[in-house]
């Protein structure tokens, strides 16, 4: 008997914005989940698998899709997952849907996801952007990485979403590294442009065993690997570069390198073969180190391989071609994420538009960092390898 | 030069402390910086835990630190996380000289005067009613 493969047969959009008025996070869902199963050839009927973030049960009783499976995953961690359990035999067509709406409304503090609660951290005024920028502010000093290179980072990221018409952002560009200079500063180093946005929107997706792949009207892209790094929960210890547990390394700062190299292992690739890198990209120092921990290149060079245009669109690693959570939506939890795969996905579909990596035939997509003590990674392809 | 970062005044986001962790906040009221020692293997545990991270054993004493440290990392908040909070403030990592970290916010410095690797120590203030944080500031000697 060959192995049961998983391959995404699905993938949609809802409209994103910075506020989606008469929209909630489960109307968004929905929209989603009936998007990616139209994208795919498939209808509800054929779902035995469910994923949504916190409420898998609930999504299951409310599609009326009983008996089902369902998962667990938080953003990439419910691709692999939702891959494991084809693979495993336990579905064969596994729908992750993601929305939100309505959650962000007092302007006048940062996200509620952004703010801990954790009696050690909360009363030090600590968020999101802050926890990030004490990592980054730690690869400065030990490897003398300069917010030019920061700021670099964030206007390949913007041109990519200015240039992308599904973007929030769309046409809000071209930047130079000199705007996110000029922007005000958030949390030192970060000035407002090296930050994500916050958005709303749905996003939603489709995986099915391959032995499907005759049912389904889209051209299917491959799950060739996908592993998850964590160090802790996210915001509750202080988000240490060199944070280490008993088996000594690699350290938080490279967080992900562990996962790297066992999805790479897994899938039979090595980093040359990775054409596009749709990481995610809540600060844009985070795409520096990811470049470093996933291998890309060496400790420490991340910042001067930035610099020498190696991430634009058009360079030998470009990297978020939607524009991200920065340019494109960031819309809560698992979506934000979600999105990455998605546009991995898009890209290996030759659906990029203006943005389209010429002949990309495996991707590399990759979730939060090591401010939140977690890192994943997931590598599509064309094939099956 | 700027001005020196001060502590915050008035009610801040925090949660009330649990039967873990009451002694910490209780001895900060006092001026006291405490942390687990693991009576099995003497590993120091912070935050508090239950069962110690290294051996997991369950005999956790605790002990007040010297206070001193050096700084690991920092940033200048200039967009404060809820209006509760008066920016620039600086929160920041502490390498502890009995080797531990933590979170905390830098006081009593200019924000351009900040490096990293810089002596500090401890430096309590009574921020609203009740709660006395553990700021840090450099260190005088």
């Amino acid at each position: 008997m060959s192995p049961r493969r998983a391959v995404i047969a699905g993938v949609f959009n809802t409209p994103q914005a910075r506020r989606l008025e008469g929209w909630t996070t489960r109307k968004l869902a929905a929209t989603a989940a009936l998007g990616a199963l139209n994208d795919a050839g498939l209808t509800l009927a054929d779902v035995d698998g469910v994923i949504t973030e916190g409420d898998s049960a609930g999504l299951v009783y409310d599609l009326r899709l009983g008996p089902a499976w369902r998962g667990w995953g938080f953003g990439l961690e419910a691709v692999t997952e939702a891959a494991n359990a084809i693979e495993g035999g336990q579905a064969d067509v596994v729908l992750i849907t993601a929305g939100a709406a309505g959650v962000y409304l007092d302007r006048d503090a940062t996200a509620p996801w952004t703010r801990p609660e954790n009696e050690f951290v909360a009363p030090w005024g600590l968020f999101t952007a802050a926890e990030f920028a004490l990592v980054a502010r730690r690869h400065m000093t030990m490897y003398g990485t300069t917010p030019e290179q920061l700021a670099t980072v964030a206007a390949t990221i913007r041109n990519n979403g200015h240039q992308n018409p599904e973007a929030v952002y769309s046409g809000r560009g071209p930047f130079k590294p000199e705007d996110v200079l000029a922007s005000r500063m958030v949390a030192d180093p970060f000035h407002l442009l090296d930050c994500s946005m916050t958005s709303e929107g749905g996003c939603a997706m489709v995986l099915v065993s391959a032995d499907r792949m005759a049912d389904i009207d889209s051209r299917p892209v491959h799950v060739l690997g996908g592993c998850t790094d964590y160090f802790g929960p996210a915001y509750q210890f202080p988000p240490s570069w060199d944070l280490a547990g008993r088996r000594g390394g690699p350290v938080n700062g490279e967080i992900g390198k562990r996962a790297a190299d066992r999805a790479f292992r897994h899938a039979g690739l090595e980093r040359s073969d990775v054409d596009v890198l749709e990481l995610y990209d809540p600060f844009s120092f985070e795409i520096i180190r990811q470049l470093e921990a996933f291998g890309f290149c060496g400790p420490g060079e991340g910042g001067p391989f930035v610099e020498d245009g190696h991430i634009a669109i058009d360079g030998s690693h470009p990297v978020t071609t939607d524009g991200g959570t920065m340019s494109f939506s960031h819309a809560g939890g698992t979506p934000q994420m979600l999105q990455r795969v998605i546009r991995g996905v898009q890209q290996l579909r030759g659906e990029a538009g203006p943005l389209q990596v010429p002949g990309a035939e495996v991707a590399l997509c990759s979730g939060a960092g090591a401010g939140a003590l977690f890192n994943s990674v997931i590598l599509l392809g064309t094939e099956a390898s | 030069m700027s001005t020196p970062l001060a502590p915050q005044h008035g009610e801040l986001p925090h949660a009330e402390p649990t039967e873990l962790s009451a002694p910490f906040w209780n001895r900060c009221a006092e001026g006291a910086l405490t942390f687990q020692r693991c009576a099995a293997c003497q590993s120091i545990n912070f935050p508090p835990v239950e069962v110690c991270r290294d051996c997991l054993g369950t005999d956790l004493g605790w002990e007040a630190g010297s206070g001193r440290g050096t700084l690991y990392s920092w940033t200048i908040v200039h967009r404060p996380v809820t209006p509760a909070f008066t920016s620039p403030y600086a929160p920041a990592i502490v390498d502890l000289d009995e080797g531990y970290q933590m979170v905390t916010n830098l006081i009593g410095i200019a924000p351009e005067e900040i490096a990293a690797g810089i002596p500090v120590e401890v430096d309590f203030h009574e921020v609203s009613p009740g709660l006395h944080l553990p700021y840090f500031r450099p260190r005088s000697s």
